[in-house]
């Protein structure tokens, strides 16, 4: 407890300086994340994340010391070999991108793993801790490490405030770019840089196996918030923040364990809370749509059913009795109980003594509704060559679904007709 | 901008021979357009329409030949020309508004490390009003039906305020407001003398829409005026079947990996003839 409060209260300078540095790459890597997935290179960026460690290994291999420039060095040219090797596997063999890279990441990690054993039975890659390059251990950071990192990643961020909307431009629509004569080219390779660069800095506080986390989630839990890609930069680089921040926590506290599946553990609960609470397209949003449509499609039944007791007794305005009113349609008893509860809140139904009549806003939904199924019947018989027999199903579902607009077009298409292909008369306002 | 101007088609193609790995999918096509025609490039599927157009841009390097706009290279005259792509050639579900495509026109590279102006603020509002967008400007695209999206992607042409107008197929799919917008542009061009090149693939239409045709079945079949274009015999040959012996080339050419010219027989970009500069 002690050690919350300590962490909590950011007196300790070495606490500060672990969650600004964590928190600054997170940022980073998760604004420049967005760009790779925006160009659906989610893959290319874990590919890339696993092919730093051979490059991280040679930095320590040939200077024998844990230099952070040194290491981003190494990161850099090793990122950029990787690159290239998935480019000329894919100019010049007929393997598909992902086989390209999967290759790419397999063979690079693998020789990373390699290095990283070596360097640890002759090397004293033991006593440097070299193995925290592959699940992270932020509060192993010293404040040069920090520091470059630090550095590292506001130099990212000021680089796609910059060229933002070039960069947009690009990942939006790269042939456009290039038709107006934008540096293609050069934008590729900056993209390139910015995506190695964001994923070196990480690795030391997440680790390879996990940096592409940082990198990927933050962007897609970030695309379910927003429809802009500014408002998903500034959710991404929140999202990255707050991982950056729970991962160096966990760190503090625990310093043995590793910090990348901790900032995993973060980035996946927002993912997950994003799928299901996000607005529109969630799991919830898709529910509720779902719940809304089936009580529009028995509240209108319900008012269909009524309407067409009314024009059995040929006489509008008057009460019907429950029974009367429900020979018209057959519906589970639920169904008529969630129905009627919604007529009587829109006030489109009175009761008295057990008999219902529907109020001057309740008829004008009711006609609306029958209106609708008989125009669609008639557009059916028309337009799609149906015959008689088949034209109802079909009308039973698009009646609730016909807004007034359509309802305007489909009236001007068939010319206010008198009467539905059954002779039945549509009705229009009394 | 030059001096021989009135002298110069708006595109000439020079013997330009295309391949995708290899395969052959444009044959030495050569051909010029006048300055403010409407031209159409027809053609079966599969005839090169859209490469062509690819080439034009300078999307797509080709393996012999070269093209001149306005009689110069593209590079020298890329603010001139403007490029409306097939619509499914992006992804219609990025996180961008119609107006920030359409801003997109305003875009450049002498524009870098810069804000878009009050003036390209007027220029892209004016040019969603003219495609009858204006009221969608604050939508995300992929909340837009298919003419919509067409009718984005032309206003953010119109944003460029080019003289030459590519554009791959507008009419497919659209409803018929997006097609009435379309060939009233066709029309304004017209008058302001701009020249608009079209892939196209109704024979019916391209008749009343255009006034310059360009028959193509990976070979050039015709090109010129409308009327001498779309004949009988010419449309037998680009529809009727490719050309045998042609056809085997081409796949030998991919089989074998060959190349479709000798290196000292390729034709690059040459300088621009004579007198400007």
């Amino acid at each position: 407890m002690e050690k919350v409060i300590d962490f909590l209260s950011f007196q300790d300078p070495t606490v500060r300086l672990v969650v600004a540095g964590t928190v600054l790459l997170s940022i980073s890597a998760a604004v420049v994340g967005c760009f790779a997935y925006l160009r659906k290179r989610a893959l290319v960026g874990d590919a890339l994340a696993h092919s730093l460690l051979p490059g991280v290994a040679m930095a320590f291999l040939f200077s024998g010391q844990k230099d952070p420039w040194l290491l981003l060095l190494g990161a850099m040219i090793s990122g950029w070999l990787a690159l290239g090797a998935m480019e000329l596997i894919q100019q010049h063999t007929k393997l598909a991108s992902e086989t390209s890279i999967a290759l790419v990441l397999s063979v690079f990690f693998g020789f990373g793993v390699l290095l990283l054993t070596y360097l640890q039975h002759h090397g004293g890659g033991d006593q440097a801790g070299l193995d925290q390059f592959l699940f992270g251990n932020a509060a192993s950071m010293r404040s040069s490490d920090l520091y470059a990192y630090g550095l590292v990643g506001m130099v990212l961020l000021v680089m796609i405030g910059a060229f933002y909307k070039e960069l947009k431009l690009y990942c939006f629509d790269p042939d456009h770019a290039e038709a107006i004569g934008l540096p293609t080219r050069i934008l590729r390779y900056l993209l390139n840089t910015m995506t190695v660069l964001a994923t070196a800095i990480g690795i030391q506080s997440v680790g390879v196996v996990l940096m592409a986390a940082l990198l990927i989630t933050p962007a897609a839990t970030a695309r379910f918030w927003s429809y802009r890609l500014r408002t998903m930069l500034f959710l991404a680089a929140l999202g990255g923040a707050v991982a950056g921040l729970g991962g160096s926590f966990a760190s503090y506290l625990a310093p043995a364990m590793p910090t990348g599946p901790w900032i995993v553990m973060v980035l996946s609960f927002l993912a997950l809370v994003s799928i299901f609470l996000a607005p529109r397209v969630g799991i919830f949003a898709r529910m509720w749509r779902q719940r809304q449509n089936q009580r529009k499609i028995i509240r209108e039944n319900l008012l269909k059913a009524f309407y067409h007791g009314l024009e059995n007794k040929e006489a509008q305005h008057a009460w019907l009795s429950r029974p009367e009113w429900q020979e018209q349609r057959h519906l589970p008893e639920w169904e008529w109980q969630i129905g009627f509860r919604q007529l009587r809140r829109r006030r489109w139904v009175l009761r008295r003594s057990g008999r219902y009549r529907l109020t001057e806003r309740g008829l004008a939904e009711a006609r609306r509704v029958v209106r609708l199924h008989r125009l669609w019947e008639l557009y059916l018989s028309r337009y799609l060559a149906l015959g008689k027999d088949h034209l109802h199903p079909g009308a039973e579902s698009i009646e609730h679904l016909i807004t007034p607009e359509v309802e305007k077009e489909l009236l001007r298409e068939l010319d206010y007709p008198e009467q539905d292909p059954h002779r039945s008369p549509i009705p229009y306002k009394s | 901008m030059s001096a021989n101007k009135e002298a110069a088609p708006a595109l000439e193609v020079h013997n330009l021979t295309a391949t995708y790995d290899r395969q052959p999918v444009l044959w030495d096509i050569d051909f010029s357009l006048p300055e403010g025609s409407l031209a159409g490039i027809l053609g079966p599927n599969g005839s090169g329409k859209t490469t062509l157009l690819r080439n034009i841009m300078g999307l797509m390097q080709p393996d012999s030949g070269y093209v001149r706009l306005l009689g110069q290279d593209l590079a020298k005259v890329r603010a001139q020309v403007s490029y409306v792509p097939q619509r499914e050639s992006v992804d219609w579900n990025f996180p961008v508004s119609v107006s920030e495509v359409v801003a997109m026109g305003r875009y450049g590279p002498g524009k870098l490390l810069r804000r878009l102006r009050r003036q390209d603020r007027d220029i892209i509002e004016e040019a969603m009003e003219r495609t009858g967008i204006l009221p969608l400007a604050h939508r995300h695209i992929s909340q837009l039906s298919g003419g919509q999206q067409q009718r984005v992607f032309i206003a953010r042409a119109l944003a460029q305020q080019a003289q030459i107008y590519l554009m791959d197929e507008p009419f497919v799919g659209v409803d018929a407001a997006t097609e009435e917008a379309i060939l009233n542009l066709l029309g304004e061009m017209k008058n302001r003398g701009h020249t608009v090149i079209m892939v196209h693939h109704d024979l019916q239409t391209a008749q009343d829409f255009f006034d310059q045709a360009v028959l193509l079945q990976t070979r050039l079949v015709a090109a010129g005026p409308v009327e001498t274009v779309l004949n009988k015999e010419n449309l037998q040959q680009a529809y009727g079947g490719r050309l045998n012996v042609l056809s085997k080339v081409g796949q030998l050419a991919a089989e074998k990996q060959f190349p479709l010219r000798e290196k000292a027989f390729r034709e690059r970009k040459k300088p621009a003839h004579g007198e400007s500069d």
